[in-house]
C-alpha cells in the first residue's frame, strides 16, 4: 500500500501547490494599492489554512477587495487557482445578506428587464448629479460613476424582428449566447456579430433559454442564484451542442464564467460545453486560419487602435485571437498596450466603498491611453469599457465591432458562400 | 569562578522542569532554571501536541488516564490559550475488533472519562475527513495543545515569581559534598564560561537525559529510550483528533493543531548515545503514512511539510531488574531515600498532559526536603495569557491577524503594537505573524533566536518552512538586539534545522519548497556553509 500514497498532492483549487512564492502578490493589481488588502497570496491560500481550522479568520472585508481578476493565477507558475479560493472562500463563509445595492447590481437579468421598458427615465435619473449623489448617499453607489445606459429595445427583440427570418438560409448555424450588456445596454454589439456571421456564412440563433451568466451575482454574494441560472445555461447550450451548434460570446467575462468558474465555484458540470463555448473572435480566427474563411476588409477604414488586454482574456489565453484579427485589417495602425487592469472588474467600481482603489488600479493604464492617443480602445470586455469610456477620451469598442464595420460585407460574402 | 546560591536548582528546560520551576517559585522558593539548549527542546517539543483525554490509556493504564482527564480540566482553565478544545474520536475499522469499543467505553467512564459512542453516520458527519469504511465511533473530550506555548508561559511566569532562567547552560558535573548534592558545574554553552552554582536542593528534570544526570552522583536510573517519529500535513484535514479504537499501536492518533495536522507516533528503542541527533527513517514515514490514511484517507494525497521524532524518557520499575517492566506513570525518586544521596531529586515518566501534576509532586518532594509549609496552587492560578478570555475580533481592518495574534497570546495580545503599517506588517504570512508580534516576543518574551522566536509565535512552522519569512524574522531580531553578525549565524542555524525536517518528506512540492529556498537563500542570498563553520 505505502508505494502509492504520495503520489501527488490533491486538495481542491489547489492549495497545496502553493510554494508561497508570492508572485501572484506581485501582479495583483489591488495590493499594488492599497494596504488594507492582504494581497492574492495571503487572502487565498496561506489564508485558507486557518479558515479550514476555524471561520472566525475568515476576512470578509478584506476578501471583497479582490476583484476577481485572476491576474494571480496567470502569474502562479503552479498552478494554484487563488483566485477560485478566495471567491469559493467568500460564497462559503460569508453570513451577510447582499444589500439593495448588491441586490440590484448582481440581477443584471432582472433590473435589466425592467429598465429598458422604461429606459429615457432611467438613462436621464442615471446621469443627473442629484440623483447620483442620493444613490451615493443611500445606497452606496459611487456618485462620481455614470452607469452604463439601457437601451430602449433589448437585442432579443431586434433579432426577433430584423434578423431571425433571414438565418435560416445558412447551412452552418452557430448559436449566440448575448449576454446581459448586449441584450439590455448595447444591442448594436450583438448586430454587429449577427452582422459579421452571416458575412462569413454562418446562420445565428439564439438559445432556447439565455440567464444571466452569474457573474455578478457571485461577486454580490448570491451565488445559490447564480447556479440556478447557470443550470439553466448550460442545459440550454448542452441542446444546441447536440444539434451541432457551436455557442458564441462576445464578452469575455461571460465566457470566462461559463467555462472556468461554473465547475470550481458553483459545482456546475460544464464538461459537455466547454469546448463548444468559445468568444466569437477565437472561433472566427480560428477559421480564418484554417483557410475556413476568409475575410475581406475595406479599403477607406483607416484607424489608430489601442488593444488593451482585459483580465479573464489574460486568464483565457484568448488575447492573441482577437488582436490576430484586428492586425488583419490593413488599415490599422495597431499599439498594444501594457496588459493592466482597469479597475471596474465588473460591479466592483461601482461600489462607493472601493472608489479610491478602482481609481488607483485604473490610472496607469489611463494615463497610457491618452499618451498613445488612439482614435479607438479595443477590448474583449464591457466593464473595461465603461470604465476608460469614463476615465479617458478614448471611445471603445469590442473587436468584433470593429471588424464588422471594417469588412468588406459583400466581398466578404462572395468569398464564403 | 563566580558562585551563587539558590533554594532550588530546576535541571532541565522542558515543560517537566518549566512546570517545577513555576510551582517552586510560586511557593516562594528562590529558584533557577537551567537549559543546556532552547526551552522545549527535547521530548516537550517532539511530540503530537495532544489534550489527552486520557481515553487511549483508560483500558491499559487506568491511572494514566484518570491523571490525564483531571489535568486536561485543569489545562482548560490554567492555559486555554494553549489549548483547543476540539474532542476527539477513537473510531473502529472493519478489521478492528467492536468488542474492544465496549470494554473501552467502560473503562473511560470508570476513569471519569465522558465517552458517548457514535452512530458511524454521525461521526462521519461531525469530521468528514474520518475513514468513511467506520463501522463503531466513540467521541471523547481530547484536545490538542502548544506545548511551546505552554513550556514558555510556566517559565514567564517562574520569571514573574522571581526566579532565574539560565538558557544554553548544561549542567557538566555536581558539586557533591559528604554524599550530598550541593549544586552544579553548569557549563555556558554560548560562550564556554563555566561556574559552579549553589542550592539546598537539585531537582533533576532532565527527560531522557535525567539519567545522564544521575550518573553524575554515581546513581543509576534505568532508562530506556524510546524514539517516536511524526510527521506534519501542511493543513489540517481533520478538526476533531482521530484515534483507533485499539490497544495503543503505532501511528494511531490524527492531531489537528493551529493550522497543521500530525501524525504519530512510531514507537523504537534507540541507545542512549544516539538521542541527541534523531532522524525520521523512510521505515518510520511509510508505517506513519500507511496507517495514517486509514484513520483519514485525505492523508495520502496531502503535502507533508516535515517529519521529526522525540524521544520518551520511559523508566523502569525499581523492583525490576530486568527492565521489562516499564512505567508510563509520574515516576519521583528521592535519592536520599533511595540511594544514600541527599539534595537531589529526580521527576520523570510521566507525559506532557500531567507535567503540572508532576510538577505538583516534585515540588512537594522539595518544600518536604527543604521544610517549607506552603501548598500548591497551579492547578487553580491562570498562566500568563490565559488570566481573562482571549479577544476576539469580528470585524474590522486586519482582524484575521488580531485573530491570529490573539490565539497565540490570549488575553495579553492586546501588548503587542499594531497600530502602524511597519508594526502590522507581516513577518511570517503562513502563519500570520506580524513585525509587532515579533517585537513583542523580543522584548518582552525574552526571544533571542529564530528558534525561540518560531516556539513563541510559529515563525517557520508553516508551509514555505522559513524560506520566505526567516530571512525577514532574522533580520528584525538583528536589528532589535544590535547584532546583525549574530542573526546571520542564527539564520544559517535555523535554516539548517527546517532543512532537516523536510529531508525525509522531500518528495513533491516538499522537495520543490526546499529547492525554491535553497535557491533563495545560497543562490540570491549567498549563504553558504563556509561561513559559518
Amino acid at each position: 500500500m505505502g508505494d502509492e500514497l504520495q503520489l501527488s498532492n490533491i486538495s481542491t483549487n489547489e492549495l497545496e501547490q502553493c510554494l508561497k512564492c508570492t508572485i501572484c502578490t506581485a501582479y495583483c493589481p489591488v495590493a499594488a494599492v492599497t494596504p488594507f488588502y492582504p494581497g492574492p497570496k495571503h487572502a487565498g491560500p496561506d489564508g485558507e489554512r486557518y479558515r479550514i481550522k476555524d471561520a472566525k479568520y475568515f476576512d470578509e472585508k478584506a476578501l471583497k477587495m479582490c476583484l476577481n481578476c485572476k491576474r494571480c493565477e496567470v502569474a502562479c507558475p503552479e498552478g494554484v487557482k487563488i483566485g477560485d479560493i478566495i471567491q469559493a472562500a467568500r460564497i462559503k463563509y460569508s453570513t451577510h445578506r447582499p444589500s439593495l445595492r448588491d441586490w440590484t447590481m448582481g440581477n443584471t437579468d432582472l433590473v435589466g428587464s425592467i429598465a429598458t421598458r422604461v429606459a429615457p427615465i432611467v438613462n436621464m435619473s442615471l446621469k443627473l448629479k442629484p440623483a447620483k449623489a442620493v444613490m451615493d448617499m443611500m445606497i452606496g453607489l459611487d456618485k462620481t460613476k455614470t452607469m452604463p445606459s439601457y437601451s430602449s429595445q433589448r437585442f432579443e427583440t431586434w433579432f426577433k424582428k430584423h434578423a431571425l427570418p433571414q438565418q435560416s438560409k445558412y447551412t452552418k448555424k452557430v448559436s449566440y449566447f448575448h449576454g446581459c450588456y448586449v441584450n439590455y445596454n448595447f444591442p448594436k454589439l450583438g448586430q454587429d456579430f449577427v452582422k459579421l456571421m452571416n458575412a462569413i456564412g454562418y446562420g445565428v440563433s439564439l438559445l432556447d433559454k439565455e440567464k444571466c451568466c452569474g457573474v455578478a451575482l457571485i461577486a454580490n454574494g448570491m451565488s445559490s442564484q447564480a447556479k440556478r441560472q447557470g443550470e439553466v445555461n448550460i442545459k440550454s447550450m448542452t441542446e444546441s451542442v447536440s444539434k451541432g451548434m457551436p455557442v458564441l460570446t462576445t464578452s469575455s467575462t461571460c465566457t470566462f464564467t461559463m467555462r472556468e468558474e461554473y465547475p470550481h465555484l458553483l459545482q456546475i458540470n460544464n464538461d459537455k460545453v466547454k469546448d463548444s463555448l468559445s468568444l466569437a473572435t477565437r472561433f472566427i480566427y480560428q477559421l480564418v486560419e484554417s483557410g475556413k474563411v476568409n475575410l475581406v476588409f475595406r479599403k477607406d477604414y483607416k484607424k489608430r487602435i489601442a488593444y488593451h488586454s482585459a483580465c479573464h482574456m489574460e486568464r483565457l489565453g484568448w488575447i492573441i485571437y482577437s488582436t490576430s484579427l484586428l492586425k488583419m485589417i490593413p488599415g490599422v495602425d495597431f499599439v498594444m498596450l501594457d496588459s493592466m487592469c482597469c479597475g471596474q472588474a465588473g460591479t466592483y467600481a461601482f461600489k462607493k466603498e472601493n472608489h479610491d482603489v478602482a481609481s488607483a488600479i485604473g490610472s496607469p493604464l489611463f494615463k497610457l491611453i491618452e499618451e498613445v492617443h488612439p482614435d479607438l480602445v479595443a477590448t474583449d470586455c464591457e466593464t473595461c469599457k465603461w470604465q476608460i469610456e469614463m476615465s479617458t477620451s478614448a471611445p471603445v469598442e469590442n473587436p468584433i465591432s470593429i471588424l464588422a464595420d471594417a469588412l468588406d460585407v459583400e466581398a466578404t460574402k462572395a468569398l464564403n458562400s | 569562578m563566580a558562585q551563587q546560591e539558590y533554594d532550588v536548582i530546576v535541571i532541565g528546560g522542558g515543560i517537566t522542569g518549566a512546570g517545577v520551576a513555576r510551582d517552586c517559585s510560586m511557593r516562594g522558593l528562590k529558584t533557577l532554571l537551567l537549559e543546556r539548549q532552547n526551552l522545549a527542546d527535547g521530548a516537550t517539543g517532539r511530540n503530537h501536541g495532544m489534550l489527552h483525554s486520557g481515553a487511549r490509556y483508560a483500558v491499559t493504564d487506568a491511572e494514566s488516564a484518570e491523571e490525564c482527564i483531571k489535568e486536561n480540566m485543569i489545562l482548560r482553565r490554567i492555559a486555554h490559550h494553549c489549548v483547543e478544545e476540539h474532542d476527539g474520536l477513537f473510531i473502529s475499522l472493519p478489521e478492528d475488533d467492536l468488542n474492544y469499543q465496549q470494554k473501552f467505553v467502560e473503562s473511560c467512564r470508570k476513569a471519569g472519562i465522558r465517552a458517548d459512542i457514535l452512530d458511524p453516520e454521525e461521526a462521519k458527519r461531525l469530521e468528514p475527513a474520518v475513514n468513511p469504511a467506520i463501522v463503531g465511533a466513540v467521541r471523547v473530550p481530547d484536545g490538542s495543545v502548544d506545548p511551546f506555548r505552554l513550556t514558555l508561559s510556566n517559565v514567564a511566569d517562574a520569571i514573574n515569581r522571581g526566579a532565574d532562567v539560565l538558557k544554553f547552560h548544561e549542567v557538566i558535573g555536581l558539586i557533591i559534598v559528604n554524599g550530598r548534592v550541593l549544586g552544579v558545574k553548569a557549563r555556558n554553552n554560548l560562550t564556554g564560561e563555566v561556574k559552579e552554582i549553589r542550592a539546598r536542593i537539585t531537582v533533576n528534570a532532565a527527560g531522557i537525559w535525567g539519567c545522564l544526570i544521575a550518573k553524575m552522583a554515581g546513581i543509576n536510573i534505568n532508562m530506556f529510550p524510546a524514539k517516536g517519529s511524526l510527521l506534519v500535513f501542511g493543513h489540517r484535514v481533520n478538526n476533531m483528533l482521530i484515534n483507533r479504537c485499539r490497544k495503543p499501536a503505532n501511528a494511531d492518533i490524527l492531531v489537528p493543531g493551529d493550522a497543521i495536522c500530525v501524525i504519530g507516533t512510531t514507537s523504537d528503542r534507540v541507545p542512549i548515545e544516539s538521542v541527541d541527533d534523531m532522524r525520521v527513517t523512510p521505515e518510520e514515514v511509510n508505517i506513519l503514512l500507511t496507517e495514517g490514511a486509514k484513520l483519514a484517507p485525505a492523508l495520502a494525497t496531502t503535502r507533508i511539510l516535515r517529519a521529526y521524532a522525540g524521544v520518551r524518557p520511559l523508566v523502569a520499575s525499581d523492583d525490576d531488574p530486568t527492565g521489562r517492566s516499564i512505567s508510563r506513570g509520574i515516576v519521583c525518586l528521592d535519592h536520599e531515600e533511595r540511594d544514600g544521596m541527599a539534595g537531589m531529586i529526580t521527576i520523570t515518566g510521566g507525559k506532557l498532559m500531567t507535567y503540572r501534576l508532576m510538577a505538583e509532586i516534585a515540588t512537594d518532594k522539595v518544600c518536604e526536603k527543604l521544610g517549607v509549609e506552603a501548598i500548591c496552587e497551579t492547578a487553580s492560578t491562570p498562566l500568563p495569557g490565559s488570566e481573562s478570555e482571549a479577544p476576539v475580533a469580528k470585524d474590522g481592518p486586519y482582524m484575521y491577524l488580531f485573530n491570529v495574534e490573539s490565539g497565540r497570546h490570549g488575553c495579553r495580545q492586546p501588548h503587542i503594537e499594531r497600530d502602524s503599517d511597519g508594526d502590522r506588517a507581516l513577518v511570517c504570512e503562513c502563519e500570520e505573524v506580524s513585525v509587532g508580534e515579533v517585537k513583542y516576543a523580543v522584548e518582552h518574551q525574552g526571544v533571542n533566536n529564530l528558534i525561540q522566536l518560531r516556539q513563541c509565535t510559529r515563525v517557520g512552522m508553516g508551509t514555505c518552512q522559513g524560506g520566505l519569512c526567516a530571512m525577514r524574522a532574522a533580520c528584525l531580531i538583528g536589528k532589535l538586539k544590535g547584532n546583525i553578525c549574530e542573526a546571520q549565524k542564527d539564520l544559517h542555524k535555523f535554516l539548517q534545522e527546517r532543512w532537516k525536517g523536510m529531508m525525509p518528506v522531500g518528495w513533491g512540492q516538499t522537495l520543490s519548497e526546499a529547492q525554491m529556498s535553497a535557491e533563495i537563500f545560497q543562490g540570491l542570498c549567498g549563504l553558504k556553509d563556509k561561513n559559518f563553520n
